[in-house]
């Protein structure tokens, strides 16, 4: 789990690209970004209309028909409660991508706003928002996320909860980063000098400049929540069976490991490769707006 | 035949701004036991014609020309050869001891493994030698120094170590890239003339590569100047201070402060920059600066001629 | 020195007041009574109440919260409910089992990623270089329990060369203790090498431009020892610090890990608490957890400091 807690704690993995960048690398980095990018609205689009397509529904049980291979009726077969496989790994996208991206959202407004007004006022304010940060950050993430989850009681809304309080220090830390680095500059100075208010310097000037960053690491945030919820759901401490959720499925493959390896490592597969595609949008975008390394 | 000789040496550097030609076509030889000033500004070339020689350019960099040393051409040696060669034949001293010495390892661990990568001596004899070697440098208690690292010496002590691992394996050809650059004023001299005193006692070829023409003055048999990535002048040390040729080497000499001026005298300078050396000029390089230069001079580059005794320099219009 | 540290030691305390509070809050202030919990089927308001009142849960609750950090600093974790066993005694049996763990990833993640940052820094925007780092790159995105299910399938599923799950005691029979651990360290392993590549690799391209380096060459030493000597060695600090750091961090990916292969650590211990609701032992588990990773973090912290004097300076 070395990615998610890397991530969550330092910010981000940030590795100055010391070689000069040849416009050959350059310009592969570019197709593989809008792979990635193509790839995130694929899924995207499959969870949207996944109860539109007419395919079986993903809790439909049947018994007679478990592990079956591919068919007409049933495109990657059944697993092994006889439910349909393509069907569940569309729903399972559905609720992958939904708690991977709602619970950075709670991180990104409660983080994002913590940070900034730390950033920006600086004083008592600061230094309690950063020791908070730091007794937060003082547990191990999954540990903090499963003990939560055990008292509150396994939901998908609990979960989103969960992972998304655990974000929170970490768009903290960016965001009040961003905004010290930001503050000083003559932009904030001038906007101080015509007699601007907090409140207008902090939304007018300082927010549009704030974004950027805030956001290459909320992508971020979503592939390290896909994966928390992955593991949270494959330990079956997540989102609750029979709701189909990529971990689970991947937690119920692993039963059938030597006679339909496939169970496994088709959720698998989708799991890595959006997991994958957000991390290279999020550090293609990271990498744009920050060319400074050690900025964090 | 000369112990050190470069055949139309070049090299440029690949830029975002277009080639960069550092060195442009040098020609040089030094026989063994000579020492070698070149004095030039900074960005002249000196320092990569320097790493040329030792064969230490960045991997981007392109050669062209050949490297003579004692009959081979040594760019054309394969990494094991090379590798055989650099200590016992060629050695450098840096600029700064500072960032030529390894932080985290002791004096006695870079001093040793030189001689053990070269010499077939044991640990204890390695050892031994070392302690010689820095006593040989002037540095005071060399058994503890052995086991200290850079950082608890003083500058001047680093240089003499860097010193000392450069004689390690006696080499015939020692490179000293300006090597009290970074130095207090007060520790320059001695330096330079440790340097010269071990080069005379061992009878070693040195190339001393300066921005100072003060360093060079009586401690060096001949002394080439370079501009633009060219050698424009080269004499017998006392040949040169006396009567220089080129222009830009008369600016030069003009440029040392004169102890016995008055007070409040301007110092002379040489006005305008160097050119640009990703462009290249069809004429002499230093005519835009230069005082004397008409209207031929901006047209063709003047070549390396023969005046007299070994005497050479690059002017259509020679003092 | 010893000023730097008693600063620091001090400045640790209020973290792990706060630790203890969380910890606390999150136990006593979320839904699902404990008193319920222990009754389970025989929870009649009667019983709940004499319970509640025996377990001091009627007191109020900073009280309480006073009470059970009393408990703690005296070394009373508490006893579980369902075991009878304390806290203590639980996590005492279990450590060694995660530390080998952790420690036997840290150790394959360091012999798989040194070799190639080094070798990769050595070529640095060249062909091995760009795809090990395209690959270091991708492993990040490799959950642990993704590269678990892949190395069971194919190490034990397929091969038949190593055990899926089990557990044997070192000093029972270690080669069966080793082979046991193995697939799970190389499954944390494979998240903790690009990692430790990175910032080895980048590290070693800035010392590899060093004056120093050239140096060496120009003495005529050979490339192996150019390069694991006098660029290895000021190349890793920051590495050294990685993976202090990592080792304590390995706990998250560990209790999945101990899940998949049934090893008795205490991830395994964590998780058995949560799917039988042993509040207790989950309490005991997460404090001493956390209170292990900011000891763990200020150790490195002072191994820093120790490793290089600027910071020692900078900071005090």
């Amino acid at each position: 789990m070395a990615v998610l807690d890397a991530t969550l704690d330092t910010g981000l993995i940030a590795v100055p690209a010391a070689e000069p960048a040849t416009s050959r690398t350059r310009r592969r980095a570019g197709t593989l970004f809008w792979i990635a990018l193509a790839w995130i609205g694929l899924v995207v689009v499959a969870a949207a209309v996944a109860n539109l397509l007419p395919i079986p529904s993903p809790t439909d049980i049947d018994m007679l028909g478990r592990r079956a291979g591919p068919s007409g009726e049933h495109w990657l077969g059944t697993d092994g409660l006889g439910r349909d496989e393509f069907s569940r790994l569309l729903f399972g996208a559905r609720i992958s991508l939904g708690v991977g991206v709602l619970a950075p959202i709670i991180g990104l407004a409660f983080g994002g706003t913590l940070g900034m007004l730390a950033g920006y006022f600086r004083g008592r304010f600061e230094t309690l928002v950063a020791g908070g940060v730091d007794v937060v950050l003082a547990f191990p993430p999954l540990v903090l996320a499963m003990a939560v989850t055990a008292y509150l009681g396994q939901s998908i809304p609990n979960l989103i909860l969960v992972l998304g309080f655990l974000g929170i220090p970490a768009f903290t830390r960016v965001a009040r980063a961003a905004t010290l680095s930001l503050t000083p500059r003559e932009f904030v100075t001038a906007a101080r000098a015509i007699g601007a208010s907090h409140a207008r310097i902090l939304l007018r000037e300082l927010l549009p400049n704030v974004a950027l960053p805030l956001m290459a690491f909320f992508l971020l945030g979503v592939a390290v929540t896909i994966v928390v919820e992955g593991a949270l759901s494959f330990l079956g401490l997540g989102v609750p069976p029979p709701a189909p959720s990529w971990g689970i499925m991947i937690g119920e493959g692993r039963e059938s490991l030597d006679v339909a390896p496939m169970l496994a490592f088709l959720p698998a597969i989708a799991m890595f490769l959006t997991v994958l595609a957000f991390n290279l949008i999020g550090d293609t975008l990271r990498a744009l707006t920050d060319p400074r390394p050690g900025a964090l | 035949m000369s112990l050190l000789s470069l055949e139309g040496l070049t090299v440029d550097l690949p830029t975002p701004r277009g080639n960069l030609r550092a060195v442009d076509g040098v020609d040089l030889a030094l026989a063994a036991g000579q020492t070698l000033g070149i004095v030039g500004e900074s960005g002249c070339g000196k320092t990569m014609l320097s790493r040329a020689i030792l064969q230490l350019l960045p991997k981007r960099a392109r050669v062209g020309g050949r490297v003579m040393f004692e009959g081979q051409d040594i760019s054309k040696l394969r990494p094991d050869a090379l590798r055989r060669l650099r200590g016992p034949a060629l050695a450098v001293v840096f600029q700064d001891p500072m960032t030529s010495l390894n932080p985290v390892l002791t004096i006695g661990t870079q001093l040793v493994e030189t001689l053990q990568a070269h010499l077939a001596v044991d640990g204890r004899e390695a050892v031994r030698r070392g302690v010689e070697l820095l006593a040989a440098v002037g540095i005071p208690a060399p058994e503890q120094r052995m086991g200290q690292y850079p950082h608890q010496l003083s500058g001047g002590m680093r240089q003499r170590v860097a010193i000392a691992i450069a004689l390690s394996c006696e080499p015939r050809l020692l490179i000293a890239d300006e090597p009290t650059t970074a130095l207090d004023v007060t520790v320059q001299a001695q330096i330079l003339d440790l340097l010269a005193r071990e080069t005379r006692r061992r009878h070693m070829a040195m190339i001393l590569i300066t921005h100072d023409l003060g360093v060079v003055a009586g401690r060096t048999d001949e002394v080439a100047v370079m501009y633009a990535g060219r050698i424009v002048e080269r004499a017998p040390t006392r040949a040169l201070f006396h009567g220089p040729r080129m222009p830009y080497t008369e600016a030069l000499l003009a440029a040392i402060p004169k102890l016995d001026s008055a007070p409040h005298t301007r110092l002379p300078t040489i006005e305008g920059r160097p050119p640009d050396p990703t462009r290249r000029m069809p004429g002499c390089a230093f005519a835009p600066r230069c005082r004397y230069a008409e209207g031929d001079c901006v047209v063709g580059k003047p070549g390396l001629g023969p005046v007299d005794a070994g005497h050479e320099f690059a002017c259509w219009h020679p003092r | 020195m010893a000023g730097f540290l008693s600063r620091r030691l001090l400045g640790l305390l209020p973290v792990l007041l706060a630790v203890s509070l969380l910890t606390f809050a999150i136990a006593s202030l979320l839904p699902g009574d404990l008193a319920y919990v222990v009754l389970g089927d025989q929870a009649t308001p009667e019983n709940v109440a004499a319970l509640r009142h025996d377990m001091g849960l009627d007191q109020p609750i900073a009280w309480r919260y006073l009470l059970w950090l009393g408990h703690v600093l005296e070394g009373d974790l508490g006893r579980s409910f369902r075991t009878g066993q304390t806290v203590l005694t639980a996590v005492t049996e279990r450590l060694p089992v995660s530390l080998q763990l952790m420690v036997v990833a840290e150790a394959i993640g360091l012999l798989i990623g040194i070799p190639i940052a080094i070798l990769c820094a050595v070529r640095a925007g060249g062909a091995f270089d760009r795809f090990m780092t395209g690959t270091a790159f991708s492993m990040l995105s490799v959950p642990s329990f993704l590269s678990a299910i892949l190395l069971i399938y194919l190490f034990a599923v397929e091969l038949h060369w190593l055990p899926a799950t089990g557990y044997t005691p070192f000093l029972e029979d270690p080669i069966d203790n080793l082979r046991g651990f193995l697939l799970p360290a190389f499954t944390l392993a494979l998240g903790e090498w690009p990692v430790l590549m990175r910032v080895l690799r980048s590290d070693m391209i800035a010392t590899l431009q060093e004056d120093y380096i050239a140096m060496a060459k120009a003495k005529g030493l050979r490339p192996a020892r150019i390069l694991w000597v006098h660029a290895l060695k000021p190349s890793s600090l920051t590495l050294v610090t990685v993976t202090g750091i990592n080792i304590g961090r390995l706990i998250g990916g560990a209790v999945i890990v101990e899940s998949i292969f049934a090893l008795p650590g205490l991830g395994r211990l964590l998780i058995n608490a949560i799917y039988t609701r042993d509040l207790i032992i989950l309490q005991g588990v997460v404090l001493l957890v956390a209170t292990g990773f900011v000891l763990m973090n200020f150790l490195v912290d002072m191994m820093y400091a120790a490793l290089d004097p600027r910071i020692r300076h900078g900071r005090a």
